[in-house]
């Protein structure tokens, strides 16, 4: 671990310098595994929320019974070593040869992986059109929340809070529904491909939405993060 | 392989250690772990039977629920490590169940909705050693926890005291269940550390 | 707790076919559902892994490492891969 950076009162991210490390795919994860002294292992899984190219990044959100999280949130330091398996996963990935127009649907720390395609695609000079619609329970809970608000070419982002509305907010509340999806998802005749990501029941909701719009399930890849958002 | 600096994973409670058994740690959560999706048998069909050579006992949910009770108060050890202190169960004693069942069976075989199996030896379900348990802590057995009603079976690995149970078979053979087909140890004994086929 | 999908196999698969698997094609034994190795539903945290038919949830393949070595037992796939 060479740096830790807080995203959110709940979320850092942590770089890491793994030896040998082949580069990585937008999308892809890694799995990390914590050895306590008397030999209990815990392992999870994270996504790569740094760009192919960019040294391997993770984003954790310290889920409040978690196992693994608060540690690698708050105990977690400089200089500290831990196992690490990957990059691995070869079917939640996107490039801009995948073309588009591209739709990334997260549900709270499922904007990882979404996170590190538009930094691709960025990084990549891809003109791939992209909408991000991101759903949040509070405003100071999304994460690269400056990094979202810089206006690029092709691309747009909606974010959503579900739980909060705070004063002077002028963007959406509620969760991604059938209408937010019908308002701001491709229009299925431009053949879309879509990323959704989050909790499981997030997940399922917002694909079966998609195909209901008409979305071909095939172009429509998830990745579930279990019941409270991590893995 | 590296340590993770000061990584001790869910919060430990202090407890009397001599009630730990070897390699386990002491959790407050009641993990919910699972094989398959929450099976939701209605009541008016759920039925418990105990099952021997061709002949099959069995107890719809009221007859089961007019049995005599026990509230009983356990540890538990589930296989993944964590160890839960002083557990409350309501349930049937399986004594009661196989009381009356003519049979010369070593081995009984849990059966459950979704398909999921584990064998045990036919004397470490009686004598007052298992339960089919159908409260928790004073309320229904939630359907996470395994309700209507699981196997209790405290003295073993909780791989064991089965979820979503439906009856017993009776047998000569210690068939494998589910996990012990994939190397869990046939027996499971906690304070043998028997985790795995050949342990 | 709610079921992962196929992606969080993603590791365990690697170390034991040797290859990227999420995307192979899947063929279910008990409904013939076709679908992908991320598309199927994952129990995990207890004794071993679990994935099952997104369609009729049956069992597809069950993973358990035991002292290092990984049980992998594929029946109930009809197919896997190409």
């Amino acid at each position: 671990m060479t740096a830790v950076a807080d995203e959110t009162p709940r979320a850092r991210t942590l770089a890491l310098e793994v030896p040998d490390w082949p580069g990585h795919r937008a999308g892809q994860h890694v799995d990390i595994r914590l050895t306590a002294e008397d030999g209990y292992r815990a392992e999870r899984a994270y996504s790569l929320a740094s760009a192919p190219g960019e040294p391997p990044a993770i984003t954790v959100e310290r889920l409040e019974d978690g196992e693994v999280s608060p540690y690698l949130v708050d105990v977690v330091r400089e200089g500290d070593v831990f196992e690490v398996r990957g990059p691995v996963g070869g079917y939640f990935v996107w490039g801009p040869e995948s073309g588009g127009p591209l739709l990334l649907v997260a549900g709270g720390s499922g904007v990882v992986p979404l996170r590190s395609m538009l930094r691709h695609r960025r990084l990549s000079g891809s003109d791939v059109p992209a909408r991000l619609v991101y759903s949040s329970r509070t405003l100071e809970d999304v994460i690269y929340r400056d990094e979202l608000a810089v206006s690029e070419p092709g691309l747009e982002v909606v974010v959503t809070l579900t739980r909060d509305r705070p004063a002077g907010w002028t963007g959406r509340t509620g969760r991604v529904g059938a209408e937010l999806l019908a308002e701001v998802a491709w229009p299925a005749a431009d053949a879309p491909l879509a990323f959704v990501c989050g909790p499981t029941s997030f997940v399922e909701a917002v694909a079966a939405g998609l195909v209901e719009l008409g979305y071909d399930p095939a172009r429509v890849k998830t990745e579930r993060f279990g019941a409270t958002g991590g893995r | 392989m590296p340590i993770s600096r000061d990584f001790r994973g869910r919060r430990r409670r202090e407890a009397d250690p001599v009630r730990l058994p070897p390699g386990q740690y002491f959790t407050d959560d009641f993990p919910v772990l699972s094989a398959g999706p929450t099976p939701h048998t209605p009541f008016e069909e759920w039925t418990f039977s105990v099952v021997s050579s061709g002949e099959r006992k069995s107890w719809t949910w009221d007859e089961l629920r007019a049995l005599p009770g026990e509230t009983v108060t356990v540890d538990i050890h589930c296989v993944t490590r964590w160890s839960k202190l002083d557990t409350t169960w309501e349930g049937v004693s399986v004594d009661t169940l196989l009381d009356g069942v003519e049979h010369d069976a070593a081995y009984v075989l849990a059966f459950c909705d979704g398909g999921y199996t584990t064998n045990l030896p036919l004397e470490d379900v009686s004598g007052g050693k298992a339960w089919i348990a159908y409260g928790y802590d004073g309320e229904p057995l939630d359907p996470e926890h395994g309700g209507p009603a699981r196997l209790l079976v405290p003295h073993l690995y909780f791989w064991k005291s089965a979820k979503w149970v439906r009856g017993l078979e009776l047998r000569d053979d210690d068939e494998p269940g589910f996990w012990e087909t994939y190397g869990y140890h046939m027996y499971g004994d906690p304070w043998q550390e028997q985790r795995y086929s050949g342990d | 707790m709610e079921p992962l999908d196929g992606n969080a196999l993603a590791g365990l698969l690697r170390d034991v076919f040797g290859a990227e698997t999420t995307g192979a094609a899947t063929v279910c034994g008990h409904c013939g559902a076709r679908s992908v190795v991320a598309e199927s539903v994952v129990y995990v945290g207890g004794p071993g892994a679990v994935a099952r038919c997104r369609s009729c949830r049956g069992l597809l393949a069950v993973f358990v490492e035991v002292r290092g070595v990984t049980c992998v037992d594929l029946r109930g796939l009809e197919r896997l891969g190409d």
